[in-house]
C-alpha cells in the first residue's frame, strides 16, 4: 500500500499539462463568460456589471444575426461538399480506381489541406480578382460573361466565394478520412452484395453508407462545429466586408473586441460561439460512447 | 412449398442479370464518366497551385495579358524581393515557434499520457477527463481574456505568447493520440524494467519515448501543420511586424506590396512549400496521426 505522499508524487506526471491547460484554456473560458455580463473596454479600469445587457444587444443587432446566418450557410454547404460529396469521392476512389493510381490521387486531393488558410485565402482572392483572376477569365472564355462578378467586392457574392474556397481546401481531407473508413469494411460484405446481384451503386447504398455511419456522424459534427468557428478565411479574404455582408460570428467578435473596443459585447458573442460548439462537442462524445457500447 | 418460394425468389435476380446483357458497355461508360470527374477534380486542386507558382515568375503585364500562360522567363527576382520584403523574418519566426512548440507539446503530452496510462496517478479518471476535455474548447472563444492575461504575464507581442498557446491548446489532442498508442502497448515491457530497479523517469526517457517513436512522429507532424498555419492567435497577440509569423505576415505584406502581384505570389509560394514538402515526405505518418486522432 503506497503512502499518501508517494501517491501524490504521481501528480508530477500531469501537473505540467494540467497547469498549462488550466491557465491558458480553462481559465479564459470561464473568465470570458464572466466578462460577458460586464460593460467594459480596454481602457476602462472598472468594468460595470450590466447583467444580460450584452446578450439583449446581440439579439437586437442585425449584423449578429447576419453573421449567424452566414455561419449556417457555411455549415450547409460544407455538409453537402465535405460529407456528401467527399463520401462519394472516397467510394469512387476505392471502387473504380486502380490501386497504384488511387494512392497518387489521394495525395493530390489532400494537398490543399496542408496549405495555410492565409495562403489559400490570398491565392483565392487573386483567383476571384476581377482584373486578372482566373474565375472571371474562365467564365469569359466559356461565353458566360453575365456571370462575372467582383466576387469578394460585392455584397451578394462575398460570403459564397469564401465558402467556395473553403470547400476547395477541405474536400480532400474528409475524403481521405472516408477512404480509411471504407478500407475497414470487411471485403466479404461487398462480395456478398455482388453475389446478390448488386451493382456498384447498389452496394454503395446498401454496404458502404451503413458501414461508414460512424465516420459520417463524426464528420457531420466536426464540419458543423467547424462552420461556427470560421474565422481565418473570412479575415484574410474580406475581413467581413463589404459593408459587413460576409461577417461570421468569429470576425464580428474580433471586430467588436479589437477594433471597436466593445469588449463586453464581444465576450457575449464569444460565449454564444462557446455554447454552440460545446453542444456539438457533447453530441460527439455521446455518439462515440454509444459506439463503444455497441461494440 | 419451400422449393417453390426459393425458385421464385431467385428469378428476379436471374432476370436482372439477363437484362444486363451489354453490361460491359454500361460499365465502360460509367468508368469514363468517373474518370472524367476525377481528372477534373485533380485539375481543380492542382491548377490554382500551379497558377500560384507560374504567376510568381511573371511580371504584372504578363499576369494581366495572359493569366493562363507559362511565365515568359524565370524571374527569380520576385522571390528575392518577397524574401527581403519581410518573408525571411516571418519564415524565421514561424520556424522557431513551430520547432519549439513541437518539442514542448510532444514532451509534455507524452509525459502526461505515460503517467495516466502506467503510473498510479491519483484522481487519474477526472484528470484524464480534464485533459481531453480541452479538445472541446475553441481558441476563438478564449481570445478576449487571453489578451489581458498575456499582457499581465508580459509575453504579449512576443513569440513566447505563441509558443505557450500553441502548446497549451494542442496538449489535449496530442495527449489523446499518445495515450491511445500507449494503451495498446504490452504492459510487461516497462514493468520488467521497473522490477529491475529503473525509476519511472528513467523508463520514460530510455524506454517509452523510443518505443513511441512512430506516434511521436505523427504527433510532431500534425503539430507542425498546426503551428505553421495558425492564424487567430498570431493575429491578435502579435502587433510588431518583427515578431509576426508567416500567416499574419503574408497579410501584412499584401497591404504593403499592393499591386506588386507577382511578388505576392512568390511570397505565397514560399510560405506553402515547406508544408507541402513535409506532407509528401511524411504522408503515412500524417494520415496515421489523423485517423488515430479521429478515434479508432
Amino acid at each position: 500500500m503506497a503512502s499518501t505522499t508517494t501517491r501524490l508524487r504521481g501528480l508530477v506526471w500531469v501537473v505540467p499539462a494540467l497547469a498549462l491547460l488550466g491557465i491558458f484554456v480553462y481559465y479564459p473560458i470561464v473568465e470570458n463568460i464572466r466578462l460577458s455580463f460586464y460593460s467594459w473596454n480596454a481602457f476602462s479600469p472598472n468594468p460595470v456589471f450590466v447583467g444580460l445587457q450584452n446578450y439583449t444587444d446581440a439579439a437586437a443587432d442585425p449584423i449578429f444575426w447576419r453573421s449567424l446566418r452566414n455561419n449556417i450557410a457555411y455549415a450547409v454547404v460544407s455538409l453537402i461538399c465535405q460529407v456528401g460529396f467527399s463520401l462519394c469521392l472516397a467510394a469512387v476512389l476505392e471502387e473504380f480506381v486502380h490501386q497504384k493510381l488511387r494512392g497518387v490521387l489521394r495525395v493530390i486531393y489532400f494537398i490543399p489541406a496542408v496549405i495555410s488558410i492565409t495562403v489559400s485565402g490570398i491565392l483565392f482572392s487573386f483567383i476571384y480578382n476581377p482584373q486578372f483572376g482566373l474565375l472571371n477569365r474562365l467564365l469569359g472564355a466559356m461565353g458566360l460573361e453575365r456571370f462575372q462578378h467582383a466576387w469578394l467586392g460585392e455584397q451578394k457574392t462575398a460570403i459564397w466565394s469564401i465558402i467556395g474556397m473553403s470547400q476547395w481546401q477541405s474536400i480532400g481531407y474528409t475524403a481521405v478520412l472516408f477512404v480509411v473508413a471504407i478500407q475497414r469494411i470487411p471485403r466479404e460484405l461487398y462480395e456478398a452484395a455482388k453475389v446478390d446481384g448488386a451493382g456498384a451503386v447498389r452496394s454503395f447504398f446498401s454496404v458502404t453508407i451503413p458501414m461508414v455511419r460512424e465516420m459520417t456522424t463524426l464528420l457531420i459534427i466536426l464540419t458543423v462545429s467547424g462552420a461556427f468557428l470560421v474565422f481565418n478565411e473570412v479575415m484574410v479574404m474580406t475581413a467581413g466586408g463589404p459593408s459587413d455582408s460576409s461577417q461570421v460570428l468569429g470576425t464580428w467578435l474580433y471586430r467588436n473586441a479589437f477594433l471597436a473596443d466593445n469588449m463586453g459585447y464581444a465576450s457575449a458573442i464569444a460565449t454564444v460561439i462557446f455554447v454552440l460548439t460545446f453542444a456539438f462537442a457533447i453530441l460527439q462524445i455521446l455518439v462515440s460512447r454509444r459506439r463503444r457500447v455497441e461494440i | 412449398m419451400t422449393a417453390v418460394t426459393s425458385t421464385s425468389a431467385s428469378t428476379p435476380i436471374a432476370a436482372n442479370r439477363a437484362t444486363r446483357g451489354p453490361g460491359w458497355i454500361r460499365r465502360a461508360i460509367a468508368q469514363l464518366f468517373v474518370g472524367l470527374i476525377l481528372v477534373l477534380l485533380v485539375l481543380a486542386v492542382i491548377y490554382p497551385l500551379l497558377w500560384m507558382v507560374f504567376s510568381s515568375f511573371k511580371n504584372n503585364s504578363e499576369l494581366f495579358a495572359n493569366p493562363w500562360s507559362l511565365p515568359g522567363e524565370l524571374r527569380w527576382g520576385n522571390f528575392e524581393r518577397a524574401w527581403n520584403a519581410g518573408v525571411v523574418r516571418f519564415f524565421v519566426n514561424s520556424t522557431l515557434v513551430t520547432a519549439a512548440s513541437i518539442v514542448t507539446t510532444t514532451l509534455i503530452s507524452a509525459w502526461a499520457a505515460y503517467g495516466l496510462v502506467r503510473v498510479n496517478v491519483p484522481f487519474s479518471g477526472p484528470i484524464t477527463g480534464l485533459l481531453l476535455g480541452g479538445l472541446m474548447v475553441a481558441p476563438t472563444v478564449a481570445l478576449i481574456p487571453l489578451f489581458g492575461l498575456l499582457q499581465r504575464l508580459h509575453v504579449y507581442d512576443s513569440l513566447w505568447a505563441l509558443l505557450i498557446l500553441y502548446t497549451a491548446f494542442r496538449i489535449p489532442f496530442t495527449t489523446f493520440l499518445i495515450r491511445a498508442y500507449l494503451i495498446d502497448m504490452p504492459r510487461e515491457m516497462d514493468e520488467a524494467a521497473y522490477v529491475d530497479g529503473a525509476t519511472r523517469t528513467q523508463i520514460f526517457w530510455r524506454l517509452v519515448l523510443p518505443v513511441c517513436r512512430p506516434i511521436l512522429v505523427s504527433a510532431a507532424l500534425l503539430q507542425a501543420l498546426f503551428a505553421w498555419n495558425e492564424f487567430a492567435f498570431a493575429l491578435v497577440f502579435i502587433s510588431n511586424t518583427e515578431n509576426k509569423t508567416l500567416p499574419v505576415g503574408l497579410m501584412d505584406m499584401q497591404s504593403r506590396l499592393l499591386t506588386e502581384w507577382p511578388v505576392q505570389f512568390a511570397g505565397l509560394t514560399m510560405a506553402a512549400l515547406p508544408m507541402i514538402i513535409l506532407f509528401l515526405i511524411g504522408q503515412r505518418q500524417f494520415l496515421r496521426g489523423l485517423t488515430e486522432g479521429m478515434g479508432k
